[in-house]
């Protein structure tokens, strides 16, 4: 019995040693025939001294406001995205329809929103409302509809429905129940949600500008182009502290929530 | 909960909070220069993309499956390269083995460094680094994979049983076999059960690596996006949702059968 089991282990990890193997002799390795250690380490020790005085320089294309920038489409994008998730929410809830097509329905369209990447929505605001932080905004807004909306949905479907029929047993209607049993149970979890999605929504504005949506990314693709490594160390500095703070932030205020 | 903690006797907070978020709110809206009129007068450019959507080019599909394959084989080895280096790491995240409160701090800092950095900034970077191809691309998707798992590694280290590690530790067991023998035997399944995770977020994640170049699937996504050919953009998506789907099903059902 013992010897059986070691050699199905043992055929196992063959078979995926084998399996890594192939994959890897497919990828096209040669990029790495034009690496050399010596510039490797050159941009690593540029990347070790970042330009300070770029980072506030009192214009607006400096740094710093464009970290604000980045800040404030991810809370326009999540505000945006919140307010139009809560609609789709009560579409979707399986617990507030008799019905069975129509939660369906919600689910499939919420499923099509996160279907498509950001980047996709991006480059379709950007046709819109022209190239800019706001076509960002909305990237990310339409986003986080169908993340939002799939969380929300699930904490509906999960809620505790005891309120809901202490509720319902004493008369009340539908909105009433939404009102007085549904929304106070709901909404320390909705607004924790929120603000977890508030600082990916920050994190991912700061790759839109790759597009052309506004924000810090813009700056870092031509600093990276360039090569110009102390810049593209500030910047990369200035996201990741930014991103470590408010991940503190509302990491705290999400503690309190609960 | 106190009749005081209830909504009408906490007014002023709620109120302080909701204009607080208002003024943020508001602040957002200027600084980012929103123009609702401009969105209401060009919408007619997403009903041209809608109509384009709603009819996929499905004859584009062939040259599709070779793309996908090279992007499945790039985050299968670069999900195994990142769950591999990911490992020890977690350990030493955690004051289970190392039982020293200093180095878990400086290893969790260091995570957390690197799990900030997006993933699309990562891909620039490597590509500027590194120069532009597939292999970028699997170093991309191993760092990613090591940011993503490594937390889930290390929070599950924290959660386990700590009476074998007492048994091991009687005995004599040094912290290389404790590790071995007496926290990896628990966590096994949630690793693999973590690289399956990571590997689905990896096929998603190849819509951005593409964009910078780093090969698969993503560059012909780039390439469709470049040529306004929204038909092949979403047949492209598409597809990709449709592998994910896939890979989802086999990733689940084969950690049914190794439980």
């Amino acid at each position: 019995m013992r010897a059986t089991a070691r050699i199905k282990r043992l055929g196992i990890a063959l078979g995926v040693l084998a399996l890594l193997v192939w994959c890897a002799w497919d990828i096209d390795w040669s990029s790495f025939r034009y690496f050399s250690w010596g510039s490797f380490r050159g941009t690593v020790m540029s990347l070790l001294r970042p330009d300070w005085s770029a980072f506030y320089t009192g214009s607006t294309e400096d740094i710093f406001s464009l970290m604000v920038m980045t800040i404030a489409i991810g809370f326009f994008g999540t505000s945006i995205g919140t307010i139009l998730a809560i609609p789709f929410t009560i579409l979707s809830a399986r617990n507030l329809w008799k019905n069975p097509v129509v939660p369906r329905i919600g689910k499939f369209v919420l499923d099509v929103l996160r279907a498509f990447p950001e980047l996709v929505y991006a480059i379709i605001f950007i046709k819109v409302v022209g190239p800019g932080p706001f076509a960002g905004v909305l990237a990310i807004g339409i986003h986080q509809v169908g993340m939002l909306g799939k969380l929300f949905t699930e904490e509906m479907e999960r809620m505790d429905e005891t309120a809901v029929e202490a509720c319902q047993a004493v008369g009340a209607n539908g909105v009433q129940t939404m009102f007085f049993a549904r929304i106070p149970q709901l909404m320390p979890i909705y607004a924790s949600l929120a603000l977890n999605h508030f600082e990916i929504a920050v994190r991912s504005a700061s790759t839109l500008g790759l597009v052309g949506a506004g924000g810090i990314g813009a700056t870092l693709i031509f600093a990276i182009q360039a090569a110009r490594w102390p810049r593209v160390s500030i910047i990369l500095l200035t996201v990741i502290v930014t991103v470590f703070l408010l991940d503190l932030l509302t990491g705290w205020i999400r503690k309190r929530l609960r | 909960m106190k009749i005081k903690d209830t909504v009408h006797f906490q007014w002023y907070k709620t109120l302080f909070v909701a204009a607080l978020l208002a003024l943020c709110l508001f602040g957002s809206i200027r600084y980012t220069q929103a123009d609702f009129g401009q969105l209401a007068g060009n919408i007619s450019q997403v009903s041209v993309f809608l109509r384009k959507l709603a009819n996929p080019d499905f004859g584009y599909l062939g040259r599709l499956i070779d793309p996908m394959i090279k992007t499945l084989k790039m985050s299968a080895l670069g999900t195994v390269l990142g769950v591999l280096l990911a490992i020890p790491f977690a350990f030493l995240a955690t004051t289970v083995v190392t039982d020293n409160p200093v180095v878990t701090h400086i290893f969790r800092f260091f995570l957390n460094i690197i799990r900030t950095i997006p993933n699309l900034l990562l891909a620039a970077l490597l590509v500027a680094v590194i120069g532009i191809g597939e292999a970028t691309g699997v170093i991309t998707i191993a760092i990613f994979t090591f940011g993503v798992t490594s937390q889930l590694i290390f929070e599950t280290i924290e959660t386990i049983d700590m009476s074998p590690l007492e048994s091991a530790m009687a005995v004599g067991a040094n912290k290389l076999k404790i590790a071995v023998w007496a926290v990896w035997p628990q966590i096994a399944a949630s690793v693999l059960s973590y690289a399956f995770y990571a590997f689905e977020l990896n096929v998603r994640a190849s819509t951005v690596l593409g964009y910078v170049g780093a090969g698969g699937i993503g560059v012909k996504l780039n390439e469709a996006l470049g040529l306004f050919r929204y038909e092949r953009v979403f047949m492209i998506i598409l597809f990709i949702f449709a592998v994910v789907v896939i890979v989802d099903a086999v990733s689940e059902a084969i950690r049914r059968r190794l439980r």
